[in-house]
């Protein structure tokens, strides 16, 4: 195809005509490039000349002081404290070594902070300020300023620094704050200026990281006119920031601060929780650790002590551990059985000391077994072989479910590190991530909740809090931010008989203060508060049939790590529920003898609010107790003489 | 086929080819990419690595892949321009489902020995695309309006893959190249004058937006149009970029510190100091001189592709030469406009300078095709 030459023509000359214009506008724009370029660089060079050299303005980020956190009476438990430090610039100092040897004459300086200075000074870019001394005295500190001419880069710099008052006693709730780190920085798109701050404080774990953003604040800016050396010479102007929000807690500290010691010489972990609106008023973990050694940087010797240890002090353990529930799970295989109608509350079965189930026996933890049982005696004892019958007639999934609405299996929405999810089994899941059928066996682990079935002490504490009340009460760990109220998640109607709860709560009150019931020993005898419970003890192995022949189950016999958890749950007073409460001890043994005494002690003091009457112990408790409470007092802080540093 | 509508007298063939070259044009690229070597090696510290060394590498295989696109006649060019422009468009979608994130947008893929950019191939073949485009077109049919809307949804169709990555600086250049090849093209001028009027209205409708559900920008484009406007009121967070650049710039003055000498640009004041802010390094370093230097430089290289452009009878590799002169004005007027702070940032890194792969290798392609143009031009 030839088109006509006239046309090809006056197309080209339209393309130069087009081309021109086009070009004309570039020529122009690029005139303006070449404009601006002579305003900034000529015209205005002297001002920027200034700006960038002989008074050089640096913009200052001023960190916003970090929001304090208080319990729920407003007794502080992470305050912010002025500290003294020493910063240096490397660009200003010129001669570091020089200048180090000077300002080592002036005050005293830990070795392995100057080292750790250095090596930060040459890897960062020289215009930052490095912190050579931290924690520094106020004498200190007024002697680098009066020497400051022979001390060049050398800053005298005021902060404010992360203390908690109540030391161990929060460790595993608040967490701890520490300095941002690469890792942290990674994990942001888009970090906030302030974190480029070196050294500045973020939240690690806990409700100091759950809660970061709101307890950092905004950080303010200022611009300041700097001379050659680095020194500043005056304010320009400064926009002030925001300062963190202050926290408040539902957790009562001094409470806290017993239930803590209470465990202290246990493995355990600790939890009471109010029925109604689901505040946690104590969520104690043990052993503990300072998290004050961890702000400044905690040394790796304790470090490693602190990991090394077996008894995992790190952990927190009341959210982040999961246990078999034991014969804690027995009211929700009764839950469901009850629910579902297939078993009325009188219906007795009779229990030979176990069951034989598709050719397997399993056992009652009674050999001699109980003999005609019905709900409630099947409850107090802790018959196991009647659960076994339920289960069969109800099915895992409807055991599973009945636990979910229990709480159980949900994690639960509070600003702690790691919270788990736990486990309630059904026939999906086994075949999901173990590649195998449910067998019956299984479910008739899971009635006593036992096999998969896992559960963490907060669970533990809710579904006892669920079964007080009859409502889907959820955990709450922070009351207020700023003064404005966080609204408790609704505690709607589990949508349950109450009369089958009734009949629940009923066998719970007999397991403690029925002659015959497990918890006997740790009742209480005052009526106002007598408490309703359950005990649980659950296996960490398998009893093989040699040893079930050589007869060797007795706990002390056993590698402290094979012994059995031990676990309570209760929740009183019994006819007014106020407090959920549930105790693990880890490898504890019984229930009954390890968990239920600590549970007794914590509910009577959070019911009386302090020390609780003697009175409501049984009478031939009440020396041991009246020793054990002088104990106790010895090692905790007093009450109500709060906000001093315990180190 | 408009090039057989002239009489060729002559056609260089082989490597005589070399000599017909358009070497001035090749002398003022490696000029430029020098300028860049020279700065990255100074913001690294006076170091090779970690960014002129690779620089330096990838310029000279670009320089090899200008040379042998050149060597193909421009004639198979045209031919593959449908063929090129469709591959890009299955990039830019594969992108979407394969593509790695990096500074919080969606934009390579990852090809092992390197990342490749589609976006930044796309520049290029839409500009070869709308160059063939326009060559079958017989010019009387130019304007109707079916064959308006035709190159306009070309346009629009890589336009809106690059804005879901999202990178809006990419997405304008795309939409400023293709619709200056329309106008070079010679479509009527009532066409631009519409678009430019429904441009100011969807502007007034992104600003009146704001805030409500159907809002037109990510929120963090807003800040910068903010920033922009007013760089104090945010001085630690995005504005803080165009301040500091504005001080590097000025502190330069007329001659610079001295080269290696730069404070402001080099102590991090900057976060892309070797990509997209790597001009103030050269402004602060060598003042108004190289700064204009540059400038000249760059201008001199859209000079002598224009007359390149003009002085060739074929339209088709008239319109590819003035697209490309086009595109690469576009790169450094943004770039330079962002960084002396008349444009809002936008992330478009300067031509030949800043440190990036897959940017330089599509630009030596890019002259590449512009120096087959003027070897094959019909003499």
């Amino acid at each position: 195809m030839k088109r006509p030459r006239i046309d090809t023509e006056a197309n080209h000359r339209q393309i130069t005509r087009r081309a021109a214009l086009l070009g004309g506008a570039q020529l122009l724009f690029i005139g303006a490039l070449g404009a601006r370029m002579q305003f900034l660089q000529v015209d205005q060079a002297d001002q920027f000349r200034m700006l960038a050299e002989e008074n050089r303005i640096n913009i200052r980020i001023i960190p916003p002081a970090r929001g304090e956190v208080f319990d729920r009476n407003g007794i502080p438990l992470a305050r912010n404290v002025p500290s003294y430090r020493i910063v240096m610039v490397r660009e200003d100092a010129g001669d570091l070594d020089d200048v180090m040897e000077r300002l080592a004459a002036v005050v005293t300086l830990d070795p392995d902070e100057t080292e750790r200075a250095r090596a930060e000074m040459k890897r960062s870019a020289p215009f930052l300020p490095v912190t050579v001394a931290d924690e520094v005295t106020w004498q200190d500190l007024s002697r680098v300023s009066v020497n400051a001419p022979a001390l060049p880069g050398v800053t005298p710099e005021v902060g404010l620094s992360r203390v908690y008052p109540r030391g161990s006693d929060f460790a595993h709730v608040l967490g701890y704050v520490g300095p941002v780190s690469d890792y942290d920085l990674d994990k942001l798109e888009d970090p906030d200026q302030l974190l480029r701050i070196p050294r500045f404080q973020i939240g690690k774990v806990g409700v100091e990281a759950k809660a970061e953003t709101a307890l950092r604040g905004k950080g303010g800016a200022k611009r300041v006119e700097v001379n050659a050396t680095g020194r500043v010479m005056r304010e320009l102007d400064r926009r002030e920031g925001t300062p963190g929000s202050d926290l408040q807690l539902t957790v009562d500290a001094d409470l806290q601060s017993y239930v803590q010691a209470r465990i202290a010489d246990e493995s355990a972990s600790a939890i009471i929780m109010d029925v109604r609106s689901g505040d946690l008023v104590a969520i104690a973990s043990a052993p503990t650790f300072d998290p004050n050694l961890f702000v400044r940087g905690i040394s790796s010797r304790d470090y490693n002590a602190l990991t090394d240890n077996k008894y995992r002090p790190l952990a927190s353990k009341s959210v982040q551990g999961a246990y078999p529930p034991g014969s804690t799970f027995k009211m929700i295989t009764a839950m469901a059985a009850l629910e579902e109608g297939l078993i009325g509350p009188d219906d007795t079965v009779y229990c030979p000391g176990h069951l034989e189930v598709a050719g397997r026996k399993f056992h009652c933890w009674k050999r001699a077994g109980h003999g005609w049982v019905d709900l409630q005696n099947s409850l107090k004892q802790s018959c196991d072989v009647y659960y076994y019958d339920l289960a069969l007639k109800v099915g895992i999934e409807k055991i599973s479910a009945m636990a979910n609405r229990f709480g159980l299996g949900e994690r639960h929405d509070v600003p702690m590190s790691a919270v788990v999810q736990g486990l309630t089994p059904t026939k999906d899941w086994k075949v999901r991530t173990h590649g195998q059928d449910w067998v019956i066996g299984d479910t008739v682990n899971a009635s006593i909740g036992q096999g998969y079935m896992l559960a963490s002490p907060l669970q533990l504490c809710v579904m006892a809090a669920r079964l007080a009340s009859g409502n889907a009460v959820s955990p709450r760990l922070i009351k207020n931010i700023d003064g404005i109220e966080q609204p408790a998640p609704e505690a709607v109607s589990l949508g349950m008989n109450e009369n089958n709860l009734r009949k629940m709560r009923r066998a719970m009150f007999d397991v403690v203060n029925d002659r015959r019931g497990t918890a006997y020993g740790s009742r209480i005898i005052d009526d106002a508060m007598r408490m309703a419970g359950k005990t649980g003890t659950s296996q960490v192995r398998n009893i093989s049939a040699a040893e079930r022949a050589r007869g060797v189950t007795r706990n002390q016999d056993l590698p402290w790590e094979r012994r059995d958890h031990a676990l309570f749950v209760n929740f009183a007073p019994y006819d007014n529920p106020k407090y959920a409460v549930s105790v693990v001890v880890e490898h504890g043994g019984g229930g009954s003898t390890a968990a239920a005494p600590i549970a007794r002690d914590i509910t009577l003091q959070a019911l009386s609010g302090g020390e609780p009457p003697i009175e409501a112990y049984p009478t031939k408790d009440r020396d041991r107790i009246t020793e054990q409470q002088r104990a106790l007092r010895s090692v905790r802080p007093v009450a109500n003489v709060s906000g001093k540093n315990q180190a | 086929m408009s090039y057989l509508e002239y009489t060729v007298k002559y056609v260089p063939v082989g490597p005589r080819k070399l000599l017909y070259l358009n070497w001035p044009l090749a002398l003022l690229l490696t000029a430029t990419a020098g300028i860049g070597f020279l700065m990255l090696y100074s913001v690294a510290g006076g170091s090779f690595t970690p960014w002129a060394e690779p620089q330096i590498k990838r310029f000279a295989l670009g320089f090899v892949l200008m040379l042998m696109v050149a060597m193909v006649p421009i004639w198979f060019w045209r031919s593959v321009a449908g063929f090129a422009y469709a591959v890009s468009l299955m990039l830019l979608v594969a992108v979407e489902f394969f593509g790695s994130v990096g500074m919080g947008a969606q934009r390579w893929i990852d090809l092992g020995f390197m990342r490749l950019q589609p976006s930044e191939l796309m520049k290029v073949t839409l500009v070869l695309m709308l160059a063939a485009y326009y060559d079958w077109l017989p010019p009387a049919r130019k304007s109707r309006l079916f064959w308006v809307i035709l190159p306009v949804l070309l346009i629009l169709l890589p336009v809106a893959l690059v804005l879901r990555q999202p990178d809006l600086g990419t997405s304008i250049l795309l939409l400023a190249a293709g619709g200056g090849l329309m106008f070079l093209a010679g479509v009527h001028w009532a066409y631009f004058a519409a678009v430019i009027a429904a441009g100011f209205g969807l502007l007034t409708a992104v600003f009146q937006s704001r805030g409500t559900s159907w809002q037109l920008l990510e929120d963090y484009q807003y800040r910068r149009i903010d920033t922009f406007l007013d760089p104090s009121s945010d001085p630690l967070g995005a504005g803080y970029h165009i301040t500091q650049s504005k001080i590097a710039l000025g502190s330069g003055g007329w001659t610079g510190r001295g080269f290696m000498q730069g404070t402001q640009s080099r102590l991090n004041f900057l976060p892309e100091k070797h990509t997209d802010f790597i001009f103030t390094t050269l402004a602060e370093e060598f003042g108004f001189v190289g700064a204009f230097s540059l400038l000249t430089l760059y201008t001199l290289i859209i000079v002598f592709c224009v007359v390149s452009a003009l002085a060739n009878k074929d339209r088709f590799s008239s319109l590819l030469t003035l697209g490309i002169a086009l595109n690469f004005f576009l790169f450094f007027a943004v770039n330079m406009s962002m960084v002396m702070g008349l444009a809002p940032v936008v992330g478009v890194p300067l031509p030949l300078v800043s440190y990036g792969g897959s940017a330089m290798l599509v630009l030596m392609l890019a002259f590449g095709l512009a120096q087959s143009a003027h070897v094959h031009r019909p003499r």
